[in-house]
C-alpha cells in the first residue's frame, strides 16, 4: 500500500472506527479503500488481517478504534 | 501441588484417550466401516503439466464391481472466491480444481478421475481402464526458473499482484509484497560488517504416518455425513459446502482420531470426491490414499530461495537487514511465504529492515502449511547469517542474539509491537544450560565434531473461534464436548484447565471431540491455537459453571448468590459450616433447583499475546568420508508460557526437533527432468528413525502469556524452526564448511567439503 | 477376479476362520475382513511398522504378508495385548511416559516392543533404538517412546 501513500509507512488519521479510518485514508490516498475492500463490500478482504494495538480485529467497518491506537493492515497468514 | 500455585496445571495425568490408543481401540478415519460401503480410488496425472483433452471412462464402467466414476464434470464450477477458512485463506475455485482437475493438470499426481467399486482391488483395476487424453505442456519445477519471463505459465489468467495491487502481468508470480522499516541502505553504511548469502531449501512433506482418508455417506434426504481424520471438522465442512455448493445445514462432519497433521490435514483432497461418489452410487464410499499418493497428491510444504543481507557494528549491534524470499506455492497460489516473512528476522531488534516476499506457482502439488509454515526455511537462512556475523565479530553466538534480542515494545519487521514475550529469557536459559556449558570432546576415530545454535520465532495464532459444552453429573464429574481435533494430548490439557478452574481433578472431566452438529463452530487445530483458544473457552466455561452453581446453591441454602464465595475449590457462605463444600460434593445436592447443571460457551480471543521463541543447541559429528551427520546431543529451549501438561509440551518440542532434523539432513522431494517425484516412499524419502536421534533434552521457560487466564502460549510449531540452521551452524563448526542448501544430505555435504578442501 | 481362499488360524488365542482373496494382504484381511482395525496402515510397503503383528513368535509387517499365508498359524495383534482393565506393562508405560501424541504409530510400537522384550528382557537404549528403527513415529521424536520401552523392561523384571 506504500505506493499509494507516497512511500509513507505511517500515517496519522482522526477516526473512531475502521470504516472512518479507511474512508479518510481513501480521501487522502485515492484507491486505498479498493485495496482493502473487495468490490465495495463493507468488509476488509479476507486475505488482509487488521490489527489494532496488537489485537486481531474483526474485519467489520464498525470496529472501534480508541485514541492513539495503532492500526496495521497485514497480509493474512495461516498456520500448521 | 506444583510450584506455580496451580493444583492441576503443571501436573502430568494420564491422558483421557490414552487407553483406547494403546489398546488399538481408538477409531481413526480409515477404521470406519459402514454397511454397504464401497471403496474409492483416484486416478492421477502422469504429467506435470498438460491440457486435459478428454476422459473416456466407458471401459472402466463396464468392469464388474465398478459402481461409479467421478470427474471434474461432477463438481459445480465455482467462481474465484477467496475464503477465510479459520486461518487458511484459500481460493475455492483452486480448491475445487485441485481435488479433480478441470481443463488442465498442473502437477504429476494431480487427481483426474475417481472410481467407486466393491473392493479396493477392483477400484485400482478400473483406474487402469480409464483413458485420458493429455496434451503435454512444458513444465517448471523450481522457483527461480518459474519466475523468469519465459517460463511456462501455469495459469494464463493469473495476474501478478504487486505490493497489494493487481497488475496486468501474466506470471507465475502470484504475489509480491514487502515489509519495510527505516532505511536499510543507511543502516548498512552504518555497519562495520555486512554479510550477504543465498539459500535454497527443498520441498518437504509433513510426513504424518496416517494417510489421508474420507468416508462419505450421502443419504436419500440429501444429507451428507463425512467421517474423516482432519485438523478441523468445521474447516472440512466449510470446504464441502463451497466445493459442492450445498447448504451448510446439509453437511455433518464427524472427526475421527487423527494420525498426525502438522498443517497438512486442513485442506480437503478426498472428501468432496468421496461425497460425489456416494451421491452417485447411493452407498457410503470410503477413500484412503496410498503413501505414494500422500507424497504426490496432498500438500507438501514449499521449497524456497532466499537471499539475506545483514550488517552489524563492531560492538555487535545489528544495524540493518534485508531478505528476499521466493517460495514455491505449487500448482496454485498460496505458499507460506507470508508467514515466513513475518517470522524471519523477528527475534531481533533491527532498526532498518526490508523483507520482500514472492509467492510463485510451479508444477508441483499445491503447497500447504507445515508446522510454523514458512518459518523454518526462513530461519535456515537468517540464523546462518546471524551465526556468520557473530563469528566475524568475535562474539559468542548466543551473546550476540541476547544483545539484539527483542522485548516488549520492540517492533516486529512487519510492523506490530511485541507484547510481553520470552525471547531474551529463552536465549539466556540456553546460554546458561548444562549443554552449552559442557565442553564437546573431540572424536577419537577421525570424525569431526561441532556445536551449533539457532533461534526461531512463530507468531502463534492466539485467536479463532472455540466452543465448549458441558454437563455436570450428580457425582460432580463433567462431560465436556469440544470441537478441537486432539492430535497430541489436547483433550488432557483442556480438561486440566476446566478442572483447575473448578477445583476438580483431570480425571473428573470426560472430554469428547464431537461432530459439527453437536458443538459450536470451532476453528481448526493449527497455528498452535488449540490449547490456547479452546483452553480459553474451557476456563470461561468453568467460570460460567461457578456462577450457575452459586445461583443453585443460593436456592438450596436460601441465601443470596452474591454472598456465596468460591475460593480454593470451595463454595462457602460466610462461616456457616453447613453451607460449604467443593464443586464435586455439592453437585449431587442441587436437585430441585432447576434441572441439571450445564453450560455452553463459545469464545473468540482477540489474537493478542505474542508468539513463541525458541533457541536450540546441537552437537554433531560429521564423517568426513561420507558426509553423514550424526546428532550427538540436542537441547531445545523454549518459552512455553505456562506448561499445562509438561509431558506433552516436552513432546511437542521433541517432535518438532525430530522433524527439523529430518528437514535439515535428509528429507526432500527429488524430481527427475520429467517433473516426477522419484522418491515417493518412506524408504526413499528418509524421515528420522529412533536410530537417527539421541534423547532430546528440553528446557521449558515459562513467561506467561498475558492474554490467557492461565498464561498459555502455543508451543507446537516453533520447535521445528531452529533445527536446520542450528545443525548447519554445528556442521560449520565441525568441518569449516558452510552449507547453504537443504537438505544437508551426505552426498551434498561430502561434495561441498571436497570443494572447500 | 480370483476366487476366495478359506483360511483357519489362531488369532490372539481364538480360532478364527475366514475367506479372503489371494491378493489380499494380511493387513487388509485383519482390517477389512476381520475388523481388527487396531493394526494400522502407514505405507503398505514395509517401511513404517504401523502394521506390526507377531506371527509364530516373529515380528512381521502384516502389509508384506498375504492373508492366506497365516493358514494354520498363530498370530498376535494389538487387540490381544492387555485390556483396558488390565493393560500390558508396555501399554502402561507408554501411557505413563506420554509416549504417544497422535497414536497412529502406537499399536505398531507396542507390538514391536513386546517382540523385543520377549527376546531381550533387558535391552540397552542402543538396542531399543536399533530394534525400533523399523517403526516410524512422526510426532514424538522417539525420546519418550524409548524411555517407555526401558521402563517397561524394568516393570516386567520387577513383577
Ligand atoms: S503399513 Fe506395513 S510397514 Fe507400513
Ligand atoms: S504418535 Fe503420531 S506418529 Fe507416533
Amino acid at each position: 500500500m506504500r505506493n499509494l501513500t507516497d512511500g509513507r509507512e505511517q500515517i496519522e488519521v482522526d477516526a473512531t472506527n475502521i470504516g472512518e479510518l479507511v474512508a479518510q485514508l481513501d480521501a487522502r490516498f485515492p484507491g486505498f479503500r479498493a485495496r482493502l475492500c473487495a468490490d465495495n463490500e463493507d468488509r476488509i478482504r479476507p486475505n488482509i488481517a487488521v490489527m489494532i494495538d496488537g489485537r486481531t480485529a474483526r474485519k467489520s467497518m464498525g470496529e472501534q478504534v480508541a485514541e492513539a491506537s495503532e492500526v496495521h493492515f497485514l497480509p493474512a497468514i495461516s498456520g500448521g | 501441588m506444583s510450584t506455580n500455585g496451580y493444583k492441576v496445571i503443571g501436573s502430568r495425568p494420564i491422558r483421557h484417550d490414552g487407553v483406547d490408543k494403546v489398546t488399538g481401540r481408538a477409531k481413526y478415519g480409515a477404521d470406519v466401516q459402514l454397511t454397504g460401503m464401497l471403496y474409492g480410488k483416484v486416478l492421477r496425472s502422469p504429467h506435470p503439466h498438460a491440457k486435459l483433452k478428454g476422459i473416456d471412462t466407458s471401459k472402466a464402467e463396464a468392469l464388474p464391481g465398478v459402481k461409479a466414476i467421478a470427474t471434474a464434470a461432477d463438481l459445480p464450477q465455482i467462481a474465484d472466491k477467496i475464503a477465510d477458512l479459520g486461518e487458511a485463506v484459500v481460493n475455492l475455485r483452486d480448491s475445487s480444481n485441485n481435488v479433480l482437475a478441470y481443463g488442465k493438470v498442473l502437477y504429476r499426481g494431480h487427481a483426474v478421475a475417481a472410481v467407486a467399486a466393491t473392493s479396493r482391488h477392483i477400484a485400482a483395476e478400473a483406474l487402469e481402464l480409464i483413458q485420458v487424453e493429455y496434451e503435454p505442456l512444458p513444465h517448471v519445477t523450481s522457483v527461480l526458473e518459474a519466475m523468469k519471463d519465459d517460463a511456462p505459465i501455469l495459469h494464463e489468467d493469473l495476474k501478478m499482484t504487486e505490493m497489494g495491487e493487481e497488475t496486468d502481468k501474466v506470471s507465475n508470480i502470484a504475489n509480491h509484497f514487502q515489509h519495510k522499516q527505516g532505511d536499510p541502505e543507511a543502516g548498512f553504511t552504518e555497519a562495520d560488517m555486512v554479510i550477504e548469502r543465498e539459500f535454497e531449501t527443498a520441498t518437504v512433506h509433513q510426513g504424518y504416518i496416517e494417510p489421508h482418508n474420507a468416508t462419505a455417506e450421502w443419504n436419500e434426504e440429501g444429507h451428507l455425513t463425512l467421517y474423516t481424520s482432519t485438523q478441523g471438522a468445521f474447516s472440512v465442512r466449510d470446504q464441502l459446502v463451497e466445493i459442492l455448493q450445498i447448504p451448510v445445514s446439509k453437511v455433518t462432519v464427524v472427526p475421527m482420531e487423527i494420525g498426525g497433521g502438522f498443517g497438512g490435514k486442513i485442506s480437503v483432497y478426498l472428501a468432496p470426491v468421496a461425497a460425489v461418489l456416494s451421491r452417485k452410487t447411493g452407498h457410503p464410499v470410503q477413500m484412503t490414499m496410498d503413501r505414494d499418493e500422500v507424497f504426490i497428491g496432498s500438500g507438501p510444504t514449499a521449497a524456497s530461495y532466499l537471499k539475506i543481507k545483514m550488517g552489524a557494528t563492531n560492538d555487535g549491534r545489528i544495524t540493518a537487514a534485508t531478505a528476499y524470499m521466493a517460495y514455491e506455492a505449487g500448482a496454485y497460489p498460496g505458499s507460506p511465504v507470508g508467514a515466513g516473512a513475518g517470522c524471519i528476522l523477528t527475534p531481533y531488534r533491527i532498526p532498518n529492515v526490508q523483507i520482500d516476499g514472492y509467492d510463485v506457482c510451479v508444477n508441483k502439488p499445491k503447497s500447504n502449511a507445515y508446522r510454523a509454515p514458512g518459518a523454518t526455511n526462513a530461519a535456515f537462512g537468517s540464523e546462518t547469517v546471524v551465526d556468520e556475523l557473530a563469528e566475524a565479530l568475535g562474539i559468542d553466538p548466543l551473546e550476540f542474539r541476547i544483545k539484539n534480542g527483542v522485548t516488549e515494545g520492540d517492533r516486529r519487521p512487519d510492523g506490530p509491537e511485541h507484547p510481553r514475550i520470552g525471547c531474551i529469557e529463552t536465549t539466556e536459559a540456553a546460554k546458561s544450560s548444562a549443554h552449552y556449558g559442557a565442553s564437546l570432546e573431540p572424536s577419537s576415530d577421525g570424525k569431526l565434531r561441532g556445536r551449533g545454535v539457532a533461534s526461531g520465532y512463530w507468531f502463534n495464532f492466539n485467536g479463532g473461534r472455540s466452543a465448549i459444552s458441558v454437563s455436570v453429573n450428580d457425582d460432580g464429574s463433567i462431560n465436556m464436548l469440544e470441537g478441537s481435533t486432539d492430535i497430541g494430548g489436547s483433550r488432557a490439557s483442556i480438561s486440566m484447565m476446566l478442572a483447575e478452574t473448578l477445583g476438580l481433578s483431570a480425571k473428573d472431566i470426560n472430554p469428547r471431540v464431537v461432530d459439527t452438529d453437536a458443538i459450536g463452530y470451532t476453528d481448526a487445530t493449527g497455528g498452535s491455537r488449540t490449547t490456547f483458544a479452546t483452553g480459553y473457552a474451557a476456563h470461561a466455561t468453568g467460570k460460567a459453571l461457578i456462577c450457575e452453581m452459586k445461583k443453585r446453591l443460593a436456592q438450596a441454602w436460601e441465601v443470596s448468590a452474591d454472598a456465596i464465595d468460591f475460593k480454593d475449590g470451595l463454595f462457602s457462605y460466610k462461616n456457616d459450616e453447613e453451607k460449604r463444600g467443593t464443586f464435586k460434593e455439592l453437585s449431587g445436592k442441587i436437585g430441585g433447583t432447576g434441572g441439571p447443571l450445564v453450560a455452553q460457551i463459545s469464545t473468540q480471543p482477540d489474537g493478542s499475546g505474542g508468539g513463541a521463541f525458541a533457541t536450540h543447541i546441537v552437537d554433531v559429528e560429521v564423517d568426513p568420508e561420507t558426509g553423514k551427520v550424526d546428532i550427538l546431543r540436542y537441547t531445545a529451549v523454549q518459552d512455553v508460557g505456562t506448561a499445562i501438561h509438561p509431558s506433552y509440551v516436552e513432546g511437542q518440542l521433541q517432535g518438532g526437533v525430530a522433524q527439523g532434523v529430518g528437514w535439515a539432513l535428509n528429507e526432500e522431494y527429488i524430481y527427475n527432468t520429467d517433473g516426477g517425484m522419484t522418491n515417493s516412499s518412506f524408504l526413499d524419502y528418509r524421515m528420522p528413525t529412533s536410530l537417527d536421534l539421541p534423547m532430546i533434552e528440553t528446557i521449558l521457560v515459562e513467561v506467561p502469556n498475558v492474554s490467557h487466564p492461565y498464561g498459555v502460549r502455543g508451543v507446537g510449531e516453533v520447535p521445528i524452526v531452529p533445527p536446520p540452521a542450528a545443525i548447519a551452524n554445528a556442521i560449520y563448526r565441525a568441518t569449516g564448511t558452510r552449507m547453504y542448501e537443504l537438505p544437508m544430505s551426505p552426498p551434498r555435504l561430502a561434495s561441498q567439503m571436497a570443494k572447500n578442501a | 477376479m480370483s476366487s476366495k481362499v478359506h483360511v483357519q488360524a489362531r488369532i490372539n488365542g481364538d480360532d478364527v476362520e475366514f475367506l479372503c482373496e489371494p491378493r489380499q494382504s494380511l493387513l487388509e484381511v485383519l482390517r477389512d475382513v476381520l475388523g481388527y482395525t487396531g493394526t494400522k496402515e502407514g505405507c503398505n510397503n514395509g517401511n513404517c511398522g504401523a502394521c506390526s503383528v507377531i506371527l509364530e513368535g516373529r515380528l512381521v509387517n502384516s502389509c508384506l504378508v498375504f492373508g492366506f499365508e497365516i493358514q494354520g498359524k498363530e498370530l498376535q495383534t494389538i487387540e490381544g495385548m492387555g485390556s483396558p482393565e488390565e493393560l500390558h506393562p508396555v501399554q502402561q508405560q507408554f501411557l505413563e511416559n506420554a509416549a504417544l501424541q497422535c497414536g497412529i504409530c502406537t499399536p505398531g510400537f507396542i507390538v514391536s516392543t513386546k517382540a523385543l522384550l520377549d527376546k531381550n528382557p533387558d535391552p540397552t537404549e542402543a538396542e531399543v533404538r536399533y530394534w525400533l528403527a523399523g517403526n516410524l513415529c512422526r510426532c514424538t521424536g522417539y525420546d519418550k517412546i524409548v524411555r517407555a520401552v526401558l521402563d517397561a523392561a524394568k516393570a516386567i523384571k520387577n513383577s
